[in-house]
């Protein structure tokens, strides 16, 4: 198959020069890093991200890792698509598992509250483990006003920590991926796409995602502005009433904190044109684990969360 | 740059109210989703503000939220019927004109902003430099808070006429002053009624209109990446080379020098993971095949082989941007990263300074953080370049403190 320049439209256009940019950014992981990993959450993202490595690496077999971290309260069609897609794709899946951590009494859960904070513990133990020395994750810079401040290549310190004042100018495209050991380097290949370009990108891809990005019947109940579906991990409570309601997720993370939108959209268009037309930001609808406080984003990526 | 976006960084000193301005721009635009904007007016009553400070949309760090400042870049994303914008918020404080640097990097339109008040200030003229030395092709005068001025007309003017004085010692070619009062929104999205004698755009008209102003294209650079060799049943024999073409276009066919070897070959095809194309334009990742199987690697750079070519060298000329705390010293040695390729480096000599206030060069021995300056820098290696002038990409390096990893400076080659 052969494109002509003048076949690509300028809607394309832009996010041709968002798949360049982040093709760019995950080759110089490959030039720079001797074992990076792909963080693999089965949300659209980590899809997307996972989506852009391959082809990156194209026509050689992709040379990083690809992790999931795993809280175990998953949302069943996620786990499923995360093991048919990654088995179609031949890639090999290392799962971090927060159980693991909660078992050896690396972190302490706490009855009814949800598992996402502990995450980051289960997250810098694998980094640790592995000797991973870029993680990429799918972050984008339009999601949240302190992941507004990320650089694409971010050092965490031996503790995993970032330190948002104290960051490494970003120049040009030269990204500078020196570390000291035991440090490590965050990579976001997405920064500067919008949740309407890793849309338009998967419907220009042809990418598939898990069935609950699209609208379906389900059984969910009102909770802090959210709907929240009824799992196990979440059942209602006294005085929430259970409906059905015809819902997508906008996020797709741990079940205990991730809340769905009323939608009917059925495809990739529908949800395009549902996107656009939104006047809620994307965790603003959909994540509890931001509505904490002002800075909750930003205290979690201070300890080292993605 | 392809497409309709347009990145634009925003430069002013503290208080000039340069996160209001960036959010009068977002919310007047509309794109600003209702919850960003009800946590806005939460946190703004909180703090005992009368209505919502727009300030608390860009401010994502606590402490830029408890201190009312912006202590470092913060990108934006928005769009309109006509454009997509990249919008990099940078911080006024002296310490932190480093992240000005960063934002015009790969800014396509600078907008200065100067308090009406104040006027032109040190840092105004600070931020005029860097746009001019990182060839930011567009700058925006923004004159703010002309409310306070009661929108005098003669206020702006003698602004404007004081920018351009300084603006014409730094090499500043052309600028578009626009008068605004961010807090109120005047000129910022909608044209002002206040203002009857300003005649031009408003400052989002301007954006949405404006043409970025490219550097000259010359023949095509291709900094390697990596090597694909993929020796699967399917590409047994495959041999590519992945980078991303900086300048030009690269097409099927060109004749190509190899650097450092110095050998020439012709393109054998151009691949991507959707096929194979005839031609890559600027900016395009893609896997060059070449005619002959010779000797390329990460770090070296394929150019196309006719004048201008790229110099191989290991000594440059460079105005840099010193970014770090301890001051830069001749005989101090760095990492230099210039496209793909590191090299070791020793700073000779440092031969003057920009004196930002004579907006003028004086002869020094060192520089400090926030200075810029005009050095001579060997390396161990040699690198394969372009004056910044005629291409960013292959004009540009930083170099890195070897122990602690940080980027120190940012340089530009101005000849060899």
């Amino acid at each position: 198959m052969t494109l002509a320049a003048d076949e690509l439209t300028l809607e394309r256009a832009w996010l041709t020069d968002l798949e360049d940019e982040a093709i760019h950014i995950i080759r110089e992981v490959g030039g720079q890093f001797e074992r990076p990993v792909v963080l693999f959450s089965g949300g659209k993202d980590s899809i997307v991200m996972l989506h852009l490595a391959i082809k990156a690496f194209w026509p050689a077999r992709l040379p990083f890792a690809v992790m999931h971290v795993d809280t175990g309260h998953n949302f069943p069609e996620v786990i499923e698509y995360r093991d048919r897609h990654l088995g179609r794709l031949g890639v090999r899946l290392v799962v971090a598992s927060v159980q693991d951590s909660i078992d050896r009494g690396r972190v302490h859960e706490t009855p009814g509250q949800s598992r996402n904070p502990l995450q980051t513990v289960t997250l810098l133990d694998a980094i640790a483990e592995n000797r991973f020395d870029a993680v990429l994750g799918g972050g984008r810079r339009d999601e949240e006003k302190a992941r507004a401040k990320e650089r694409v290549f971010s050092v965490r310190d031996d503790f995993g920590q970032w330190d948002p004042r104290n960051q490494r100018p970003e120049l040009w495209d030269l990204y500078n991926g020196r570390h000291r050991p035991g440090e490590h380097v965050r990579v976001f290949p997405l920064s500067n796409w919008t949740e309407l370009d890793v849309w338009s990108y998967i419907e220009r891809e042809g990418i598939e995602v898990p069935s609950i990005y699209y609208a379906h019947e389900r059984a969910v109940f009102d909770r802090d502005g959210m709907l929240m579906a009824v799992t196990d991990w979440t059942p209602p409570r006294d005085g929430e009433t259970v409906r059905s309601e015809w819902v997508r997720y906008r996020t797709v993370g741990d079940a205990t904190c991730t809340g769905a939108v009323s939608s009917v959209a059925q495809d990739v268009s529908a949800v395009i044109s549902e996107t656009a037309a939104s006047t809620v930001s994307e965790r603003g609808a959909s994540r509890a684990d931001d509505r904490a406080s002002e800075a909750a984003m930003e205290d979690r990526k201070r300890q080292g969360y993605f | 740059m392809p497409g309709q976006l347009l990145r634009v960084v925003t430069a002013g000193s503290v208080d000039d109210g340069k996160s209001t301005l960036v959010g009068r721009l977002l919310h007047d635009a509309k794109a600003v989703l209702s919850d960003q904007l009800s946590a806005v007016e939460a946190a703004s009553e909180r703090r005992g503000y009368e209505g919502a400070d727009l300030a608390l949309l860009v401010d994502g760090l606590r402490a830029e939220r408890e201190q009312g400042i912006t202590i470092d870049v913060a990108y934006r994303y928005f769009a309109t019927a006509n454009r997509t914008f990249v919008l990099a918020d940078t911080p006024g404080h002296v310490q932190y004109t480093r992240n000005t640097v960063t934002g015009a990097s790969t800014a396509d339109v600078a907008v200065i902003l100067v308090d009406a008040r104040s006027g032109v200030v040190e840092q105004t003229k600070r931020h005029a430099a860097v746009a001019s030395l990182l060839r930011v092709g567009e700058v925006v005068l923004a004159v703010n808070k002309m409310d306070l001025v009661d929108f005098a007309e003669d206020v702006f003017d003698t602004i404007v006429t004081d920018f351009a004085k300084a603006a014409d010692g730094l090499r500043l070619e052309r600028f578009t002053p626009i008068p605004v009062a961010a807090l109120a929104g005047d000129n910022v999205v909608d044209r002002s009624a206040n203002m009857p004698w300003y005649t031009g755009p408003s400052l989002l008209d301007y954006l949405e209109s404006v043409s970025p102003h490219d550097l000259a294209a010359i023949p095509a650079r291709f900094p390697v990446q990596m090597v694909m060799r993929p020796r699967t049943a399917e590409f047994p024999d495959y041999r590519g080379y992945a980078g991303r073409v900086e300048g030009g276009a690269l097409r099927v066919g060109d004749s190509v020098i190899a650097l450092p070897s110095a050998r020439t070959t012709t393109v054998a095809g151009i691949d991507t993971a959707d096929g194979s194309i005839e031609q890559a334009e600027i900016g395009r990742s893609v896997v060059v095949r070449l005619a002959d199987d010779i000797d390329v690697t990460r770090g070296d750079l394929l150019a196309v082989d006719v004048e201008p070519r790229p110099v191989m060298t290991n000594r440059v000329t460079a105005t840099i941007c010193w970014l770090s705390d301890r001051p830069l010293r001749p005989g101090d040695r760095f990492a230099l990263r210039h496209t793909t390729r590191e090299v070791r480096a020793v700073v000779d000599d440092v031969r003057s300074r920009l004196d930002i206030s004579s907006v003028s060069s004086i002869h020094t021995g060192e520089l400090e953080l926030n200075d810029i300056g005009t050095v001579y820098v060997r390396t161990a290696e040699p690198i394969f370049v372009d004056p910044y002038e005629l291409n960013r990409a292959t004009g540009a390096f930083l170099l890195v403190d070897e122990s602690s990893g940080a980027t120190v400076a940012a340089g530009m080659i101005a000849h060899v």
